[in-house]
């Protein structure tokens, strides 16, 4: 008879092999619908572009090249691509106004709805989720309704004799960033209120004992308690923010080039499917390094703090 | 005794605190007076739900009074924000800050009051010191034991130096041995910082080993206010001798009032000194109250009459259960020497001795 370490042993082995057997449908998906494409992008990234779109099996790295640096087609010296740089400060500029401006307005949304009674806090949530049940286009298409000339702000604002003429909001970087600040407040409010809703109010108050001013209480301890929340949701919006395409395309009029708009085009009109995939992966290199230099200093200022 | 407002460190008077509006309306305090003199240990008992707590948090300034008044040396509190009083508080949960270390936690009070580091260092320094928590002022809140969080929660109270210090259950998520401890280590913390402590509890024998006054309170009314031996020997009210300690209660007429005390003549039949609770109004059937250990059984005849029931041992002492001819039980409670038993038996006849200064005659 198997001696008792023996079967606990065994036990074990089993359960081991029954995670592998039941985490493997998700992994399979992860490798295929993920990690799949990206290799095939990481690939053509270093081959040639065929004359009608797709790609030559020819190895060069001419779109690495043409990332940041411009060929002259007379000399072939090499200089820097001023308007791909000044398209990827764009979207980062954007991308990171988004993430300012979500946090503004999402930190006191999620305290709000933390400090409400059980009950009330659960349709808040559902309130907050109600913007996922339709599709981004038709809610970018919404914010433009609102926000055009004839839309409801100018109309609103006419009508009540405020302005004589309506104010151009469509098609300028602030109606991108309406758009944005719309559609990705959702993923920095859930978060944060997470974190929110585990933080022990007995703090705050134990805070206000110890002649903490309100703002005080706000910056000294409810902040750093619900730090993972405010972190988690910024990666939530940066990410999606940087590779924005609806919002700057339908708000925006399409007058100044997004990364998102830029890659799109090598694929399309530009015929340039390595450039395309160079770009893509150099936007992933850029958000990854940036995130891990945001995550390690906002961990650090934690330990620091605390 | 006459207070003197001056040397009052707390004044409350006639605060009310009401809950909720309309028909789910709760007095959570009743109309509730009471003068806590300075360097005075404090404490408000009663049964939770009875308000202690609420005014502990009028005090602190975490609620505001529906009506009345709260004074500190003379001054107005109750409009303050609690950041605005030098009252601080030690909280049941300790609610120490889990992102700061044991010297973060006491320093935060001095540093949000803007003193300068070299003097915040001393003093916490100095705090560590008091609480002997020296060697772990470099931990995190969650890496320590909760008897020492409960120091740290002290510490941290205490490090501003407040005019007076609140103290809410503070030991009730202690053991047994921890709890005997801390009490011991609040009175000596309270003797070397000359703060007046108020303490709230619901552990009668808590508050009867440390507090200089008690407050006995239940639904939303202080009902006595005294020494503890007062509140244990002259409970006042009905709610008051059965909440402190154990008590017999027997139904006696009254007669003879004067100076405090009286004539109770018993249903047996027999007539005891006993003295009287203020305010009692003459009346049939009033109550007396009798402790345990302040009456004595006889082999033979005595104030009452009736048959042991039961025998109960304790160790220090042992209770024994007299059913009385009246139908009552009566308990006397009786110290234990090592040699003997306590020399009576189940079913004996006995008789009970109620000495001369062993009984009080309720107001209620």
């Amino acid at each position: 008879m198997a001696s008792a370490e023996e079967v606990a042993r065994q036990a074990q082995r089993k359960d081991i092999r029954d995670r592998w057997f039941l985490s493997a449908p998700a992994l399979l998906v992860i490798f295929f619908a993920a990690t799949g494409p990206l290799l095939i992008v990481l690939v053509y990234s270093f081959l040639t572009p065929g004359a009608y779109g797709d790609v030559k099996w020819q190895f060069s790295p001419e779109a690495w090249v043409s990332v940041f640096l411009e060929r002259d087609i007379f000399d072939d010296t090499l200089s820097l691509a001023a308007a791909h740089v000044t398209i990827f400060w764009r979207s980062i500029k954007l991308a990171i106004v988004t993430t300012i401006a979500t946090l503004a307005l999402g930190f006191p949304t999620a305290y709000f709805m933390a400090t409400r009674s059980e009950k009330t806090r659960d349709l808040w949530l559902f309130l907050i989720t109600i913007p996922f049940w339709t599709n981004l286009l038709i809610r970018t298409f919404a914010v433009l309704q609102i926000i055009r000339n004839e839309g409801l702000i100018n109309t609103v604002l006419i009508k009540l004799g405020i302005i004589s003429s309506p104010i151009q909001i469509l098609f300028t970087d602030t109606a991108i960033l309406i758009g944005m600040a719309y559609v990705y407040l959702p993923l920095m409010v859930l978060p944060i209120y997470a974190s929110m809703e585990k933080l022990d109010f007995r703090l705050v108050e134990a805070g206000y004992d110890l002649y903490a001013s309100r703002f005080q209480v706000l910056r000294r301890i409810i902040f750093p308690l619900v730090r993972p929340g405010v972190i988690a949701g910024s990666i939530l919006v940066f990410i999606p923010a940087i590779g924005a395409y609806v919002s700057p395309s339908l708000l925006g009029g399409g007058k100044n080039m997004m990364l998102s708009n830029l890659i799109e085009l090598q694929f399309g009109q530009g015929r340039n499917w390595p450039l395309g995939s160079a770009l893509s992966i150099a936007v992933m290199i850029i958000v990854m390094v940036a995130l891990l230099a945001y995550v390690r200093n906002a961990s650090r200022s934690e330990v620091r703090h605390g | 005794m006459p207070d003197q407002p001056g040397k009052n460190a707390i004044e409350v008077r006639g605060v009310r605190k009401v809950f909720g509006t309309g028909e789910a309306q709760v007095a959570a305090l009743d109309t509730v007076s009471v003068s806590i003199r300075e360097n005075e240990f404090f404490t408000l008992l009663g049964p939770s739900g009875c308000g202690k707590t609420t005014l502990l948090r009028l005090i602190a300034g975490f609620d505001f009074p529906s009506a009345g008044e709260i004074l500190l040396h003379g001054q107005d509190i109750a409009p303050l924000p609690p950041f605005k009083r030098p009252v601080n508080t030690v909280f049941q949960s300790y609610a120490l800050f889990p992102h700061m270390t044991v010297a973060e936690n006491i320093g935060f009070g001095l540093e949000m009051l803007g003193k300068p580091k070299a003097e915040i260092k001393a003093r916490v320094a100095e705090m560590l010191k008091l609480v002997k928590m020296e060697a772990l002022s470099g931990r995190r809140t969650s890496q320590i034991s909760g008897g020492q969080q409960q120091r740290v929660a002290l510490a941290r109270a205490l490090a501003p130096q407040p005019k007076v210090l609140l103290l809410d259950e503070p030991l009730s998520a202690l053991d047994y041995k921890l709890r005997k401890e801390m009490q011991i280590e609040l009175k000596r913390l309270q003797n070397e910082t000359g703060i007046t402590f108020i303490f709230v509890t619901h552990d009668q024998e808590e508050a009867l080993t440390m507090s200089d006054r008690i407050a006995v309170m239940s639904s939303g009314k202080i009902r006595q206010v005294g020494s503890p031996w007062d509140i244990y020997d002259k409970p006042a009210e009905r709610f008051v001798a059965d909440f402190i300690g154990e008590t017999n209660f027997l139904t006696a007429a009254i007669s003879g009032v004067s100076n405090g005390r009286a004539h109770a003549t018993l249903k047996s039949g027999a007539t005891i000194d006993a003295t009287v609770a203020e305010g009692f109004q003459p009346r049939d059937n009033a109550t007396v109250v009798v402790r345990p250990e302040h009456a004595k059984l006889t082999k033979g005849k005595g104030d009452l009459s009736g048959t042991v029931e039961n025998i109960v041992y304790f160790g220090t002492d042992t209770h024994i259960h007299v059913r009385l001819d009246s139908g009552e039980v009566f308990t006397v409670r009786q110290q234990n020497t090592r040699s003997a038993g306590c020399g009576y038996e189940k079913g004996e006849k006995v008789g009970v001795l109620i000495g001369n200064d062993a009984a009080q005659v309720l107001r209620d």
